[in-house]
């Protein structure tokens, strides 16, 4: 989740461009996963860097292609844009994939262990491990190397990096790249938990917006952060109120935040 | 531009007499859509605010009159303006939160997202009014209790909103109203300054917009006898609301029209070509293309685009 | 009784003090610069004023009105227009509907609306451009928009936010001229400018601002001449 939000951090903060794909993106990491799971074996935990490849390239040919030509237009443009490949992604998954959950069995995380009085479900500290690793690494690439030096600056002043002969546009490329590549491998790794389908690409989209703004857009911390908040307090939501109603809490949650707090916590911009 | 929209109602008119059963069911949903881009037109449109989850509204309308005339035998013919008059509430609710606290943009689109969701959760979780399985609503074929054998009646109702909604849009455009929403939908702080009280307009263009939207929802839960909280208050409805008028140009009289005279067809044929399995997905890809496509080349919409084209030739 | 009266004016932002104890007024009729070095605070100032930011302290009375919890519409409606630095046109809009926006305040027919700002209009010198898209207007076409717009307002008094930067010399003679005239016609004008010979021409009264303090004040050779004023603005060069 986390993961996710950072992901959807990175191409908002960097780019203003509003990715309404992001949970279809999403979506469709945890089918990969799913196909290189059931056809050709491999775990998800390992299958991850595929996805997140597969989705990387993805990503840089939406922005390149689609998202680059529109980079001047008033923001509603870019919105129906994305909603727009949502909306393809989401139904040629549908199309593909036929509209029943299905869920990635993955032997490594069959196992729950017994930590003192509480049991761990493998999966999901394995999911949560290899999710902070891809933290740390996504936060040395943008903070350690020149390229993720050149996104940081792009996203804080477009201009003043073209100034200093920065190739803005392959900077976007590769900053919306690796936004779709978190969340290729946030789909892959969270393949094991849960039980998914397409629909689920709304909600996911949701939710990470929610993350997003409550963290702060533009900060990836805030955005890490936020994960770790909003997961906590969906869980919280399910246990007290009917499981269905987990949903309720997240969309409350958002419109509450929208209002009141659109920088979020950690945010650096206000709207 | 004027003769053309009588003549197209003339036409409008007499059409039911020579299309088929199929035909005729696709030219109501052309005309139904037609009127539900309309009434998005005025706030998505000319007043430039996305909203996103218009679906709402249908859902809150749909709701009202059926449940009103469950419990209390109102006739749905009342129960439609309860509806809408309760939609437009909702609006206002919406519209007030979202502008008071100066969601713009993204924000806003956002938020009507998240309102139309957490009402679908709700109502799916409502027993009283069928929760997920939906409302059952009975067939009676009593014209009393907006009920009809005939389609036809169906298509001169839905030709009637339409009418009404082009005509209010008309109406607008014409006016103060409509010319200060044009403008905030270019610059509101500019607005502001120059006098327009942008919360008051946009409020007004909202709340118009979700209460016809909200007389909707009891054409459609009568039409097709059936309200589910998935159906009619979800984002793939919102979707339909608004693609319509955003291809044929949001903002224009004609805009919703046009869309939906492309559209609706092109949707029921690719339903008819793709829809095994009992899912109506493959339309929506249509649309997602269509959008990426409209956005990229056309991003005016289609009339916009052909007023230009004839503007040329002509010059 | 004055146009403008400010007293005691203060507004932070984080860590920065914007405006810090600011007084001064405009009378009726009168033209006011307020000028200093970039940064002092002078478009803060006007923020304050017309009702788009709100002060941390200190009043603002508008013809007699305090303006505090006003937002910028209602100040319009009671007589007060600005322009802004960065210029907003309604770009989609034709540039006669652009200055109707301005004019339907005061008419709410939109006839009578549009015949009042095609008379501004012609008063600008925009007449001709009156069909087509604000978006296509040239740099000095825009400033001249942005003041049509604001008096199609029929404002008492006038917030100008640097009209004339970015124009050459006969541009803002031009605009000089217009100022001149609506001055003439009873209109309170406060404006910010950074071209000063426009100042010098057009100000009765000079308030020299710095780092949100006013420094100076008074005519404008007496200003002109002011140590104070003299250093803070060679100061900023150095």
């Amino acid at each position: 989740m986390s993961l996710m939000a950072v992901g959807l951090s990175l191409i908002f903060g960097v780019m203003r461009v509003v990715n309404f794909a992001h949970g279809d993106m999403m979506v469709w990491g945890m089918y990969l996963a799913w196909l290189l799971a059931s056809r050709v074996g491999i775990d998800p935990y390992f299958g991850f860097a595929a996805c997140a490849a597969v989705l990387f390239v993805f990503g840089l040919l939406v922005q390149r292609g689609l998202v680059d030509r529109i980079v001047d237009a008033p923001h509603e443009m870019q919105i129906l844009l994305m909603l727009g490949v949502a909306l393809i992604l989401e139904n040629t998954a549908l199309l593909a994939f036929g509209p029943e959950p299905v869920r990635v069995r993955s032997p490594l995380a069959a196992a729950t262990w017994y930590l003192g009085p509480l049991y761990v479900d493998v999966a999901r500290l394995l999911t949560f491990a290899v999710a902070l690793v891809l933290t740390a690494a996504l936060y040395l690439f943008l903070f350690r190397t020149d390229l993720g030096r050149s996104i940081r600056a792009a996203a804080d002043n477009p201009y003043g990096a073209l100034v200093i002969g920065t190739d803005v546009r392959r900077v976007y490329a590769v900053a919306f790249g690796v936004g779709a590549a978190c969340v290729g491998a946030a789909g892959a790794l969270t393949a094991p938990i849960v039980p998914f389908s397409p629909s689920l690409g709304l909600s996911a989209s949701v939710a990470s917006f929610n993350i997003v703004i409550i963290g702060g857009l533009g900060s990836l911390l805030g955005a890490f952060i936020g994960g770790l908040l909003v997961s906590v307090a969906e869980s919280l939501g399910a246990i007290f109120l009917a499981p269905s109603l987990k949903e309720l809490v997240s969309f409350s949650l958002l419109i509450v935040i929208l209002l009141f707090r659109p920088a979020g916590l950690f945010g650096k911009r206000v709207p | 531009m004027r003769w053309l929209g009588v003549a197209a109602t003339a036409v409008a008119l007499v059409l039911p007499a020579v299309l088929g059963p199929y035909a005729l069911a696709i030219a109501i949903n052309v005309l139904f859509f037609a009127y539900l881009g309309q009434a998005w037109n005025l706030v998505g449109g000319y007043a430039g605010q996305l909203s996103a989850g218009h679906a709402v509204f249908v859902g809150v309308g749909g709701y009202t009159a059926a449940v009103l005339a469950a419990e209390t035998g109102l006739t749905p013919w009342i129960g439609m303006f309860v509806g809408g008059a309760l939609a437009a509430a909702l609006g206002g609710v919406i519209g007030y939160l979202g502008f008071r606290f100066g969601l713009r943009g993204f924000y806003f689109v956002l938020l009507t997202v998240a309102f139309a969701e957490v009402c679908r959760i709700v109502v799916s979780n409502w027993e009283r009014v069928g929760g997920a399985v939906g409302f059952y609503i009975t067939f009676t074929g009593d014209p009393r209790r907006l009920s009809f054998q005939d389609d036809r009646a169906w298509y001169y109702i839905a030709l009637a909103l339409l009418v009404v909604a082009t005509g209010i849009a008309a109406a607008v455009e014409r006016r103060r109203f409509g010319i200060y929403l044009t403008a905030i939908r270019e610059d509101e702080t500019a607005c502001e300054a120059l006098g327009v009280d942008t919360l008051r307009y946009k409020l007004l263009a909202m709340m118009l917009s979700s209460f016809l939207t909200g007389l909707a929802g009891a054409f459609y839960a009568y039409r097709y006898s059936s309200l589910q909280p998935n159906a009619v208050f979800g984002v793939p409805l919102s979707v339909e609301i608004i693609i319509r008028p955003i291809v044929g140009g949001a903002g224009t009289l004609a805009g919703p029209i046009v869309g939906s005279l492309i559209l609706t067809p092109l949707g029921e044929a690719s339903r008819a070509l793709f829809g095994q399995g009992g899912w109506h997905g493959a339309h929506l890809i249509l649309y997602g293309v269509l959008l990426v496509a409209v956005v990229l080349f056309v991003p005016q919409g289609v009339v916009p685009w052909l007023r230009d084209l004839l503007r040329r030739r002509s010059a | 009784m004055s146009a403008l009266e400010v007293r005691g004016l203060a507004k932070r932002f984080g860590g920065l003090q914007a405006v810090k104890d600011l007084s001064f007024t405009v009378g009726e009729g009168e033209i006011v610069a307020l000028i200093g070095p970039n940064g002092a605070g002078k478009t803060t100032v006007f923020g304050l004023v017309s009702g788009f930011i709100e002060p941390d302290a200190g009043e603002v009375t508008f013809r007699g009105r305090a303006t505090r919890g006003l937002k910028p519409h209602a100040l319009n409606a009671l007589g007060l227009a600005r322009t802004f630095q960065i210029m907003r046109p309604f770009a989609r809009l034709s540039v006669v509907r652009n200055v109707m926006i301005g004019a339907l305040g005061r008419h709410a027919d939109p006839r009578a609306a549009e015949s009042r700002a095609r008379a501004v209009l012609d008063e600008v010198g925009l007449a001709a451009k009156a069909a087509q898209p604000a978006g296509s207007l040239t740099l000095a076409e825009r400033k001249r928009l942005e003041l049509a717009r604001a008096l199609a307002t029929e404002p008492v008094l006038l917030l100008l936010d640097e009209v004339m930067s970015g124009l050459n010399d006969r541009e803002t003679e031009v605009i000089i001229e217009l100022v001149r005239a609506v001055n003439a016609r009873g209109t309170a004008i406060l404006l910010i400018e950074h071209v000063m010979r426009a100042v010098m021409s057009l100000a009765g009264r000079i308030v020299v601002l710095s780092y949100g303090e006013r420094i100076a004040e008074g005519r404008p050779d007496v200003v002109a001449r002011d140590p104070r004023v003299i250093e803070a603005y060679l100061g900023d060069e150095a």
